[in-house]
């Protein structure tokens, strides 16, 4: 189920260095030029693909991505734009992972096993939705692991030692550590504190532990791979393909834009040798 | 999916998980998640205090000024049966919720959620509010407890509730105009969210109807159900007897679910919950989460949505900030799935109609969502035979409303 997921682990390990994990929103600013970022994204550095399934009220991210998500709707972009996004993707890359992450509703909408059906056949691994925690695992999680799709849980600051094990009861792939209590795009972590929790985690699974939320330049993601085992970078890149947009659409240096700092962000996880 | 069943009681959710029937659940990020299972035992051990109990009620009485009286409407009845059929037209009682302190039920809630919040030690308050209310209150309540208190606002709601954003400055809170999305109250629960995943150690979130996140739409419920429980006391003492139907508006629905909960398993009491129609629901320009709506997930719950057909949710209207709201509490869902609520709507118009009538005909100004109460009941009252008492949650006063409703009728004041 999580074949390429752990290839990819396996190999950054194997190059004795994190992954990097980019996020970027599906469909923005229009679904071709989304697509032209997310084919971009491999070479430019980027090890797993998180891709953003848009939605009108992303409770938990900050004004960056409930713009991109906005901007991708006004696009045009839904849920089954979303899934064959990520099929014309796989057509040309046979081993990135391809996470899709956003909120519940829009999957409920679709239907979850429909949905679920159709991401295993576009080849979508994984799955990481915010407003369901365990005690919700019934209506997706479960499913999910069912059909063969990673559940990837948060854990957040406020998971503590107690409550550990019931978000990793049914984690696949890797866990998501979120660096601060915040929305994402917030603040910057502090980096010593987020080592001590990437240990925690780590005395109660043996999956990789990645982090994410505030990280934004390539020191960011060498402090960060210090100790975890990948480096998620969203609120930057979305931020990054915003300032190229060229009143409201794609510009000429759109897809740079993003590939840029992922050659900066890939190359502070390369700065740090891990052993 | 199979039809709901017809439980033994329907006073008995939700069940341990916050569902009732298939509705409510905890769909939150898992940063709030250790909090609001906090949330869950405080509030358990508090209900089972004795000394909770005793505070609350001092307050409602001392502070908030309950009981609110149950006043028989005799001019309102009387032009009900003006136009009923011979024998026909019920008599209209009024539960004067809008005479509390603050000016609406909402304090009803706000005043438990504050003694919760003091009992768990949090010092820094938050609250989302659509028309003000809400906020006015929680801000009261802060002022007089010594909270620091933020409340999220749409922005297009503070330009149409001025007076509000006014008093609650005044009470020494600070106003957050939400920029985000239809910048109405959906978007202020959005920016309270995320407030609360920010400061989530030091901060108690009031939220101010029965939607959220399993506790809230309980909680919040039986803080509002003082308002039935006097009912059922006072009808007694009035009429000898029990109500024959109860009707309240329902924005997100506490209001409604206050004074309909005590009567739940009273099988003979008709119970109705009016929904805002906006600009009539063909046009799609309301709020009628049940009637316009369907399942959904948002805010932390399932429940009826206004939503387009990829699950995006739609932007509500109705003249009344405190209904416009693309969603319902879990609980009404259920109830209307179960068929023991009758879920109808009223439009903008019928509401500005039926807030000039009681204003005219009882010498109360009432605001605009109950108003939207006032034009169904008016309509449901006059088929009912003169033996039938109808009670309306007056559930707030109109003050709030008159430049809304001078715009409406005479291009402003
Ligand atoms: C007077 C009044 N009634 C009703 C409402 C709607 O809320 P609910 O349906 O929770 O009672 C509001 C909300 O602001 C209000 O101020």
């Amino acid at each position: 189920m999580t074949a390429r997921i752990d290839a990819r682990f396996a190999k950054a390990r194997a190059e004795g260095r994190a992954a990097l994990v980019t996020y970027v929103m599906a469909g923005d600013p229009d679904p071709e030029t989304a697509l032209a970022v997310i084919r971009a994204l491999p070479a430019a550095g980027a090890d797993i693909i998180e891709v953003g399934l848009p939605f009108t009220d992303p409770m938990a991210d900050g004004p960056a991505i409930q713009a991109s998500g906005l901007r991708a709707l006004k696009a045009g972009q839904d849920t089954a734009g979303t899934i064959d996004l990520v099929r014309r993707f796989r057509d040309g890359d046979a081993h990135t992972p391809i996470i899709l992450m956003g909120y519940f509703n829009p999957i409920y909408q679709y239907g979850v096993e429909r949905f679920l059906a159709d991401a295993k056949a576009a080849g979508v691994d994984g799955l990481i939705v915010v407003d369901l925690p365990p005690e919700e695992d019934a209506e997706l999680c479960l499913p999910a692991l069912e059909a063969g799709l990673a559940f990837i849980r948060l854990a957040t600051p406020t998971t503590d030692d107690k409550r550990l094990p019931a978000v990793l009861a049914n984690t696949a792939g890797f866990v998501y550590y979120v660096s601060i209590t915040g929305i994402t795009g917030a603040a910057t972590p502090d980096f010593g504190k987020v080592a001590s929790a990437v240990e925690r985690i780590k005395r109660h699974t043996d999956l990789p532990v990645v982090v994410g939320f505030g990280v934004k330049t390539g020191a960011h993601a060498a402090a960060i791979a210090q100790g975890a085992d990948g480096v998620v970078v969203g609120t930057a890149l979305v931020s990054a393909l915003e300032r190229s947009l060229v009143d409201g659409a794609a510009g000429p240096g759109t897809v740079e834009a993003v590939t840029g700092l992922v050659g900066e962000l890939a190359a502070g996880v390369r700065s740090v040798a891990k052993g | 999916m199979t039809a709901p069943q017809k439980p033994n009681s329907f006073r008995n959710g939700p069940d341990e998980t916050g569902h009732f029937g298939m509705f409510g659940g905890r769909f939150v990020a898992e940063t709030l998640m250790p909090n609001i299972l906090e949330l869950e035992a405080a509030y358990e051990a508090a209900k089972a205090d004795p000394e909770f109990e005793r505070e609350l009620r001092s307050y409602a009485t001392h502070y908030v000024g309950r009981p609110s009286p149950l006043y028989y409407a005799e001019r309102l009845t009387e032009h009900v049966r003006e136009t009923a059929g011979a024998g026909q037209g019920a008599k209209i009682y009024l539960k004067r919720d809008e005479l509390n302190h603050t000016g609406a039920h909402k304090v009803n809630n706000v005043l438990g959620q504050i003694l919760l919040a003091r009992r768990m030690g949090k010092k820094r308050i938050i609250a989302e509010t659509g028309a003000g209310q809400h906020g006015v209150a929680t801000a009261t309540l802060c002022a007089r407890f010594g909270l620091e208190c933020i409340v999220y606002m749409g922005a297009v709601d503070v330009e149409r509730q001025k007076p509000n954003v006014f008093r609650m400055e005044m009470l020494g809170a600070t106003v957050v105009p939400c920029q985000s999305g239809s910048k109405t109250l959906k978007d202020a629960m959005n920016e309270a969210l995320r407030d609360w995943v920010t400061n989530v150690e030091t901060t108690f979130y009031c939220i101010g109807t029965v939607a959220g996140p399993h506790p809230y739409p309980a909680m919040v419920r039986d803080f509002q159900c003082v308002i039935g429980e006097e009912v059922r006391w006072q009808m007694q003492e009035a009429e000898g007897r029990g109500p024959d139907s109860l009707i309240a508006a329902i924005g997100g629905g506490s209001n409604a679910i206050g004074l309909f909960h005590p009567f739940l398993d009273d099988e003979n009491v008709e119970i109705y919950g009016v929904e805002a129609a906006g600009r009539g629901i063909d046009t799609g320009e309301h709020a009628a989460s049940i009637t316009g709506g369907k399942p959904g997930v948002l805010h932390g719950n399932r429940t009826y949505l206004l939503m387009d057909g990829d699950g995006q949710i739609t932007e509500a209207h109705s003249i009344s900030a405190g209904l416009d709201y693309p969603g319902i509490g879990p609980e009404h869902s259920w109830l209307a799935d179960v068929g023991r609520v009758t879920y109808t709507s009223a439009t903008d118009k019928e509401a500005l109609d039926a807030f000039q009538l009681m204003s005219k005909l009882e010498g109360i100004i009432p605001a605009l969502e109950p108003s939207h109460a006032i034009a169904k009941a008016v309509e449901i009252a006059a088929g009912k035979p003169r033996d039938h008492i109808m009670v309306i949650n007056l559930c707030g006063r109109g003050d709030k409303d008159i430049f809304t409703v001078a715009e409406h009728l005479r291009g402003g004041l």
